[in-house]
């Protein structure tokens, strides 16, 4: 066999000269430029057993169990929030029906940005585009008919991270479960939020110390629950390249176990509980080389860098959602295709966890028709399709290979990046990412406005509007809300509500761990709006400065 | 000569997401129009006043959160008490058809949803201020 540069030149050459290449970019969304062929010259020095191992296995390239989904499917866990309390509720059991294995919350703004329904703020946004969250009472009736013990539920909330996963062990106090028992996933990952989504409230440090608070009571009070879910997700759908999203992310979980080492924590009790949650877009391969590039970079980093003993310690879990950005207004329908993709996508990368988005998701909330047909879209990659047939069915694909080897070292050059900003909260101050992001953002759109690539019903294979039904929230949500908001602050015992309010300043004021006190204002029914109130007085609030 | 073109990209509420807002606060500027961008959570009032202080020919509210139509409906407003019911008020985010005729009773212009192409916008601001313009000076 000749060498592949002769090949290339040879053979390859002459077929383009006889049929010449597509007027295309190849070229990965990430900008990784694609040769036309792959072979073992690609992967010359690379040894299997250092860089793949077995499943199950460091640097767990190919997984972190041995037998992956041919024992456990992936948890199909979508996304739900959306009105009341009652009304989320309701579709919570739905998706159960429907065969979801575990729970998603999404939250509305007022609830994420930590003001009660009732709140100025909040006007025109509660319920809009989660469930509104004041109090233990709205938690309550969110998980009515739901065993925490036997169902794992995440929660998709940051900045009053604490105060809301208290909320929930205080519901599942109440209903006699016990919290060694419960498990689930709070996001509680500030860092993204100042690089991606904005949804902070206090500055960065006090901010990032609320986390680390979670890292330290949470292994100690409930063991099976994952504190933290190190979010690179956001940082794509606000723009950035796939490998951006890997380096950023793993940049912040590093970030994080610094932070948690700082304060005298013993490595192998937090890090088994350190989860992750990545996109998967729509480059088919780059995503699957993404979630493999990152299990083996986190585990370099847990063992090597940090010395960690444990190898649950060295372990990436992640969930993964398909792309939002990527859905589009027109013609979507043609979105259960892109979805479909980029689930296949997800699991061939390995991922343990799964939302698919619904088709409408550019137009408004997800329907319940809409919903069941992206929880379809998993079954049938899960049941139909054949890949989980066999555990990691694509390494020792030149092409996968060399692309995963390829955005490990980009990630690698990140990192480095960063440590000479001074780390992440330094570049975020400086607005490092913000720039790097918006960069990449406006590359992607110039690309599809000037056609250099292709979306179809965008800017190709343009056709009339296609007419969905549309999920609406009704405008009662806010009075129902506001409601039980009075009730609470009315049946309460104000003496214990007071309290525990006490309790959870003077532990902001003294740097102690917050939990204990957040879990006192929870089952005191204190409201979130009143608990984010009192840190706001200690620690202040944030603002970004505003780069375009 | 014309003046630039003025116009205000703003975020109102509590909505994070910033990608959409941000791209064409960058596509106008490339296309020779003076843009300013208000940064995050932004209330009516503040959009309103930062219009009307920048003076401003067109505002462009960017909402992904559901909460479109009670911002629309509060900077339209907002507009109109401050003298300044001229201006073109567009906009972009998750917003369903079905909202569009209500939107327009307000005196809202073209909304623009994911997928839209940054030169579409670009060519409907300058055509529409250009006919705002024209019609003044008559």
């Amino acid at each position: 066999m000749k060498p592949k540069e002769a090949w290339l030149r040879d053979e390859y050459g002459a077929a383009v000269m006889r049929m010449p290449e597509r007027d295309a970019v190849f070229e990965t969304l990430s900008d990784i430029p694609v040769g036309p062929l792959y072979t073992a010259e690609d992967l010359s020095g690379f040894d299997a057993a250092t860089e793949l191992g077995y499943p199950g296995e460091f640097p767990f390239t190919r997984g972190v169990q041995a037998s992956m989904y041919r024992s456990k499917l992936w948890t199909m866990r979508m996304f739900a929030g959306f009105g009341t309390a009652e009304q989320t509720n309701e579709r919570f059991h739905k998706l159960l029906a429907a065969g979801q294995t575990g729970l998603s919350t999404a939250f509305d703004l007022p609830t994420l940005m930590g003001y009660d329904s009732d709140h100025p703020m909040a006007r025109g946004e509660v319920g809009k585009c989660g469930v509104a969250v004041a109090s233990l009472a709205d938690m309550e009736v969110l998980f009515e008919g739901i065993d925490p013990e036997a169902i794992t539920t995440s929660m998709t909330i940051n900045s009053p991270a604490n105060a809301v996963w208290a909320m929930y062990l205080a519901m599942a106090e109440r209903k006699g479960a016990d919290l060694a028992k419960v498990g689930g996933t709070i996001q509680n990952d500030i860092l993204k939020e100042f690089i991606a989504q904005k949804e902070y409230i206090f500055p960065p440090a006090p901010s990032v110390k609320l986390v680390i608070d979670t890292f330290e009571w949470g292994p100690q009070v409930a063991p099976r629950f994952n504190f933290v879910s190190v979010s690179g997700y956001h940082i794509r759908e606000a723009g950035s390249t796939s490998v951006q999203e890997l380096a950023f992310t793993l940049a912040d979980g590093i970030h994080y176990v610094r932070k948690a080492l700082e304060r005298g924590l013993d490595i192998d009790e937090f890090a088994p509980r350190i989860s992750f949650f990545f996109n998967v877009h729509n480059d088919f391969f780059e995503e699957i080389a993404k979630f493999r590039a990152a299990r083996r970079i986190w585990a370099r980093q847990m063992r090597d860098v940090f010395g960690a003993q444990d190898p649950r310690s060295w372990m990436l879990r992640t969930h993964a959602q398909t792309a939002g950005v990527s859905l589009t207004a027109r013609q979507p329908l043609v979105n259960v295709a892109r979805v479909a993709i980029q689930a296949l996508a997800g699991v061939l990368g390995g991922t343990n966890s799964l939302h698919t988005d619904a088709f409408d998701e550019a137009l408004s909330l997800p329907t319940e028709e809409a919903a069941t047909l992206a929880l379809r879209t998993q079954q049938v990659v899960a049941f139909e399709s054949g890949v989980t047939n066999t555990v990691d069915p694509l390494a020792g694909s030149y092409y996968l290979e060399s692309l995963t080897n390829d955005m490990e070292r980009r990630t690698l050059d990140y990192f480095a990046r960063i440590d000479a900003l001074g780390g992440v909260e330094r570049a975020i101050e400086a607005g490092y990412f913000a720039r790097e992001i918006g960069d990449a953002s406006w590359k992607q759109q110039r690309d599809i406005d000037e056609r250099r690539r292709l979306v179809v019903g965008v800017n190709a294979f343009e056709q009339d509007v296609q007419e969905v039904p549309i999920q609406l929230v009704d405008a009662a949500v806010a009075r129902v809300q506001r409601e039980r908001l009075e009730r609470v602050r009315r049946e309460r015992d104000p003496l214990a509500a007071e309290a525990a309010l006490g309790e959870l300043r003077d532990r902001a004021k003294d740097g102690g761990n917050t939990m204990p006190a957040f879990m006192r204002a929870a089952h005191a029914f204190c409201t979130l709006g009143e608990q984010m109130d009192v840190l706001r007085e200690v620690y202040g609030v944030y603002e970004e400065p505003v780069l375009v | 000569m014309d003046r630039p073109i003025r116009v205000l990209i703003a975020k109102p509420g509590l909505d994070g997401h910033d990608r959409g807002a941000k791209v064409i606060a960058r596509a106008l500027r490339d296309a020779g129009m003076e843009v300013i961008y208000t940064g995050l959570r932004q209330t009516a009032e503040m959009i309103v006043n930062a219009a009307v202080q920048e003076d401003v020919d067109a505002v462009g509210l960017s909402v992904l959160s559901g909460a479109h139509m009670h911002y629309f409906r509060e900077v339209a407003t907002a507009l109109s008490a401050r003298d300044a019911g001229d201006m073109l008020l567009f906009g972009g985010g998750i917003v369903p058809d079905t909202d569009l005729p209500t939107l327009a009773e307000l005196g809202v212009g073209r909304i623009f949803t994911p997928g839209a192409n940054t030169d579409d916008v670009v060519a409907y601001v300058r055509s529409e201020i250009a006919r705002r313009r024209g019609r003044a000076a008559h």
